[in-house]
């Protein structure tokens, strides 16, 4: 069985994000860039299952401009056995990446596809749920417990009631939650060996994926600011101020 | 005809409260919408549905294969009515996140999430970077608006209301390839997170899940829900249904108090919209102070049990 995964890249989650001044965008300009933490979830379960005898292969890919090769190589030194990037200049939406990634399946043809819950730029939460749409198979989302036997596999949601059990078969599309695993540590001579490992770029147009950007963003704006608060010196204080603002 | 379809979450029992802020979005975009309650002998849930403010109609799709939330069958069952909709409405709940994107493909558009304001019928804004930017979106007006609601971002519509209720069969058969097992379900008794006006919360600090306890024994004295950051459900300290934040639960109560919780980016999305935040932390330079209306630097092990002492 082949696994693919999907890698974003993404602006690091430690980095504070800045909207630019003249409200075109958030500033990007040299702020650190990284694997959408959730993928990097998704790799480490795809690396775990092949590790585990119940897959062949490790593919990563990855939706973008040259840049996104530097997320593919860390994935490759991760343990992913090969990399293939749908070279693409413009910024696409889920729906186009859903689209992409069924034409990446239907050369592939995986067992498995393993995607974030979300990425942390757009916070949308949607390729996982599309691509298993488009491609007529089982979706499961948020996924914190994986369990692979023979043709299904069975998954522990993380959902706003607690922790959901449902079983897919496979081939099948899961996004994964925070929960799942740790991902390992790349170490410096895998990511030598990570340089030797093939890495494909695919034009969209070749892949035939007309991309549909219909979802028009006129404005970024910085959040709203609260007001500024002000310090108790004790409990007792606390409590009375609760009190005067009706809050208890 | 302009209309919005809201796809009504519940449990089986009762309609989740996120509907009626689904019904307040509807309302604000300004044209007539229906309520959908798909599951298994809902007619309870559809009296709720049809008493929110405002509702048109509620449609009810009853059978045995809806009765879990899966979003193969649910999906299935929206796309057979999307036609006579302009706008399908979900919640940002994790039932909505699951199934909206799924319909959103089987139309073939693209997906709003997280409306937190409407601006025009087809002119929104949502939060994206874990709130740190807001973005005005506009979807394209020739084709079906499928969106989330952000649930924090709007108040409940009121339930005085008497909609007619119609009844339809299911339009297509169970998924073979999905099958649901079974919830754990784990906050219990207390107050929801998501609709608790007061909502107690604590962080990795607790450092156990026994220590837990006074957290729990506070908020019950006020009547609170109570929530928790990564670091806390990470270490095992209390269930994944208490997480706040990015990833866990967007709320907004009136009142958020929370100990020994440091205020990454990640967490204080999920607590921006409250609506007093008390931050009690022993270390005077975290970054929760930035957004905290009232501020205590003090050991949460010395607050706690003072605080349970003032309040009862
Ligand atoms: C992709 C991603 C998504 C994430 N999503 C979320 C999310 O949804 N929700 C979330 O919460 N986090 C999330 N996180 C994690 C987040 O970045 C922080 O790591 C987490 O919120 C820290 O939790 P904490 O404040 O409990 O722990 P810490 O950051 O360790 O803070 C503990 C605090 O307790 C204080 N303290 C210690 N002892 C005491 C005492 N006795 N009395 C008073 N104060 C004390 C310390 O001063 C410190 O400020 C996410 C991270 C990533 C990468």
């Amino acid at each position: 069985m082949k696994i693919l995964v999907g890698i974003k890249r993404v602006i690091d989650y430690n980095v504070r994000i800045r909207v630019k001044s003249d409200a075109s965008g958030v500033e990007t300009d040299g702020v650190k860039m990284s694997i959408n933490p959730f993928d990097e979830i998704a790799l480490e379960e795809a690396l775990r299952i092949r590790e585990a005898g119940l897959a062949e292969e490790v593919i990563v890919v990855s939706l973008g401009g040259n840049e996104c090769q530097q997320q593919l190589r860390t994935g490759l030194a991760m343990g992913a056995d090969r990399a293939i990037q749908v070279d693409t200049a413009e910024d696409l939406q889920p729906l186009t990446i859903a689209r992409t990634f069924l034409k990446v399946i239907e050369k592939e043809q995986p067992g498995l596809v393993l995607l974030g819950k979300q990425a942390i730029d757009g916070d949308n939460s949607q390729t996982a749920q599309m691509l298993a749409a488009l491609w007529d198979r089982p979706q499961a989302t948020f996924v914190s417990q994986m369990n692979m036997s023979g043709e299904s596999v069975t998954v522990v949601r993380e959902v706003d009631a607690g922790l959901e059990t449902i079983e897919v078969d496979l081939p099948a599309v899961i996004s994964v939650d925070l929960r799942l695993n740790e991902p390992r540590f790349v170490k410096l001579p895998d990511i030598m060996k990570a340089k030797r490992k093939p890495l494909e770029v695919i034009a969209l147009d070749e892949l035939g994926v007309a991309p549909e950007n219909n979802l028009e963003v006129s404005k970024y704006s910085p959040p709203p600011v609260r007001a500024k608060g002000i310090l108790v010196e004790d409990t007792a204080q606390l409590v009375t101020e609760l009190k005067t603002r009706g809050l208890v | 005809m302009s209309k919005t379809l809201i796809i009504a979450e519940h449990d089986g029992s009762n309609l989740n409260p996120s509907t009626a802020k689904c019904a307040s979005c509807a309302a604000a975009i300004g044209q007539d919408f229906d309520i959908l309650v798909m599951g298994s002998s809902v007619n309870a849930i559809a009296e709720q549905a049809a008493a929110i403010d405002g509702a048109a109609g509620v449609t009810v799709v009853d059978a045995e294969n809806l009765a879990n939330p899966l979003a193969v069958n649910h999906a299935a069952e929206v796309v057979a009515l999307a036609e006579s909709y302009s706008h399908i409405l979900g919640p940002s709940t994790t039932y909505g996140r699951d199934l909206m994107p799924r319909i959103a493909a089987l139309l073939g558009v693209n997906q709003v999430s997280d409306i937190s304001t409407v601006e025009g019928s087809h002119h929104f804004t949502r939060p994206i970077y874990a709130g740190n930017a807001i973005v005005d979106v506009h979807a394209p007006e020739n084709v079906t608006v499928v969106a989330t609601v952000r649930v924090a971002s709007w108040k409940a519509a009121g339930n005085s209301g008497s909609a007619a209720i119609e009844t339809r069969s299911a339009s297509a058969p169970a998924s073979a390839n999905t099958r649901y097992v079974g919830l754990e379900a784990g906050g219990g008794e207390r107050p929801d997170l998501q609709s608790a006006p007061r909502v107690v919360s604590a962080g990795r600090a607790m450092a156990s899940e026994e220590n837990f306890e006074m957290v729990y024994e506070l908020a019950d004295l006020i009547g609170a829900g109570v929530g928790a950051s990564r670091a806390a459900v990470d270490a095992g300290y209390c269930p994944n249904d208490m997480q706040v934040g990015q990833t866990g639960k967007i709320i907004a109560p009136d009142l958020y108090i929370a100990f020994g919780i440091s205020g990454a980016i990640q967490h204080i999305t999920g607590i921006k919209d409250a609506g007093t935040i008390v931050a009690v932390n022993k270390d005077a330079d975290a970054p929760i102070f930035e957004v905290a209306d009232i501020g205590l630097v003090a050991d949460l092990f010395t607050v706690i049990p003072e605080m349970k002492q003032l309040l009862s």
